[in-house]
């Protein structure tokens, strides 16, 4: 089975956000930057698979050259090779073009992402490039089985979840509990420095949308604290300060 | 301009994220429409119409009954041939639907919309709610996915007018089979929630959430709760909120016994009001909330629960 698995390159979650150039552009001074975690949980159950069952795992980013030690850390935890499409992710439709190009060269039974990125947050990418190549998607995974040419998986729903079976090839965005995160061993983080690793130039298509400006949210006034033994006094403030309840 | 808003169906009724939609469709637009798949209560058609709708393409066809994403975002697709915006509730279902329909009508999409500015420019959530974009929609066609809270609920609008749609049906869009659903019955869902009464650690284990459950049911809320409750395994995964869970925007956020993480923050700092209770005064959440209690969950929660009960009458 011939797997890609799309990473994104992002702010680690504990990062304090910022901006610069009069709110235009996103203020790195400090970043970690991370595999996604949804796209490290698609990585992680994508090396189960293929430990199960043998096949190929390719790991793809659209970013430019900052990106590559993203890459290679996805070759350390398991994949085989990587490419990078040497360009800015500006959009989902933007990257949903570069991954839908890729998957049809590389004729892959399945696509594995993460849910949504953690910096724009859009859960659109697995969607678009299963419309644009023809085929389903589902997200968010949380169980996913492959039996012969059928993907059986689970996916959230709100309230509950629901059991699909699909027929290969597939485009999924990925959870928890889809796998435990793997964290690269010495071999692997050894053997990731020779795998092939790709650079490939982007579609001439151009993103759908563009940020006019970034905003921070407006600063909380502080918080009221109520006596514990006066909580007659909470429901008072949030029935008629507050106005919610 | 001329907009289209995507209603889903919970039993029959619409749901209240999707009548936000037709408000923010209303609100751009000169005209809203609402399309609807499957059977409607009685009385439907009307939530719908106050919503800001003027006009209900009902899609009857058997085949569309229940919810399918392919077949959905086909016939949405086909319907939008009339129409410069699509406007949908984020959700299990919208937000498949919108990214297959932005590739098929070649529309500019903007995700995770938080609220209207304009009809092509909407400020987005980002960075897992620590921020916002305000994005420009380029192209003559728009897909917006709204956040809960997004508008507020118009619901003087006029009466709508039903009309029945029958879009073409598509072999290939029926590939995926749905072989069973898991679902909690009776309780109010999550994302759809004015109100949130959520569980931390501090709460000890799964035996103690009968006072939550019991202060939410007061409320008409829902349950939630933090990253390692749902991890250990004492509530579902669908009830996890934070950065890597459900991110919630409702009108009153409740947090029991929750430290109050970054990463937790992330999947609640859209809440207009957020209460936290918390037995250590250094809690980090206080930091983010509006009113706070230093106090024993234990004790603090019957009492919340009862006095709210006392001021409902």
């Amino acid at each position: 089975m011939k797997i890609l698995v799309c990473i994104t390159h992002v702010p680690d979650t504990t990062s304090k956000i910022a901006f610069t150039d009069n709110n235009t552009k996103f203020d790195q001074t400090g970043v970690q930057y991370i595999i996604g975690p949804y796209d490290d949980y698609a990585l992680a159950r994508a090396v189960e698979l293929k430990d199960a069952t043998g096949g190929s795992i390719t790991v793809l980013n659209v970013g430019e050259a900052e990106t590559e030690p993203t890459l290679r850390k996805a070759l350390a935890i398991g994949a085989d090779d990587a490419i990078r499409v040497n360009a800015f992710p500006t959009d989902a439709f933007f990257v949903a073009k570069q991954i839908a190009k890729a998957a049809e060269e590389g004729r892959y039974d399945l696509i594995l992402m993460g849910r949504e990125s953690i910096d724009f947050n859009g859960g659109q990418v697995h969607g678009m490039v299963g419309e644009l190549l023809g085929i389903p998607s589902m997200s968010p995974v949380m169980t996913l089985d492959i039996e012969g040419n059928t993907a059986k998986l689970s996916r959230e729903i709100e309230g509950g979840k629901e059991h699909i079976e699909v027929e290969l090839p597939v485009v999924l965005g990925c959870q928890e509990p889809i796998a435990e995160w793997k964290i690269p061993n010495m071999r692997g983080i050894m053997s990731a420095r020779t795998k092939p690793l790709n650079v490939v130039d982007p579609t001439s298509d151009v993103s759908a949308t563009t940020v006019d400006n970034f905003e921070l949210p407006a600063a909380k006034e502080g918080v009221t604290m109520v006596d514990a033994d006066n909580i007659g006094e909470l429901v008072n403030l949030l029935k008629n300060e507050a106005k919610v309840i | 301009m001329s907009a289209l808003a995507f209603v889903e169906l919970d039993g029959g009724k619409v749901k209240k994220s999707s009548l936000e939609a037709v408000t923010y469709a209303s609100t751009v637009a000169d005209d809203a429409t609402a399309i609807v798949f499957g059977a409607l209560e009685a009385g439907q058609t009307d939530l719908i119409g106050s919503a800001g709708a003027s006009k209900v393409l009902h899609v009857t066809d058997e085949k569309l009954a229940s919810p399918n994403i392919m077949a959905y975002a086909s016939a949405i697709a086909e319907a939008m041939g009339a129409y410069d915006m699509l406007v949908l509730a984020k959700s299990s279902l919208g937000d498949p639907v919108s990214a297959r329909v932005a590739i098929k009508i070649n529309a500019a999409l903007a995700a995770n919309v938080s609220a209207v500015l304009s009809g092509d420019v909407a400020k987005t959530s980002i960075y897992t709610g620590k921020a916002f974009a305000n994005t420009k929609l380029n192209g003559e066609k728009r897909v917006v996915s709204i956040k809960k809270n997004a508008v507020e609920l118009k619901t003087d609008g006029g009466s709508a007018a039903v009309e029945s749609f029958s879009p073409a049906i598509h072999d290939g869009d029926f590939k995926a089979k749905v072989t069973s659903t898991e679902k909690a019955t009776g309780d109010v869902l999550l994302p759809e929630a004015d109100i949130v009464v959520s569980g931390g650690r501090g709460l000890k284990g799964p035996e103690n959430w009968a006072m939550i459950e019991e202060l939410a049911k007061t409320l008409g809320a829902a349950t939630a709760c933090s990253k390692p409750v749902s991890d250990m395994d004492w509530r579902p995964h669908h009830e996890h909120v934070g950065q890597t869970g459900i991110k919630v925007s409702p009108t009153l956020y409740i947090a029991v016994g929750i430290s109050g993480a970054i990463q937790h923050l992330a999947g609640v700092n859209s809440s207009k009001v957020i209460v936290v209770i918390n037995k250590d005064p250094e809690a980090p959440f206080f930091k983010a909330a509006d009113y706070g209690v230093v106090g024993d969950a234990f004790e603090v929660i019957p009492k919340l629960t009862e006095a709210i009960k006392a001021q409902q009458g």
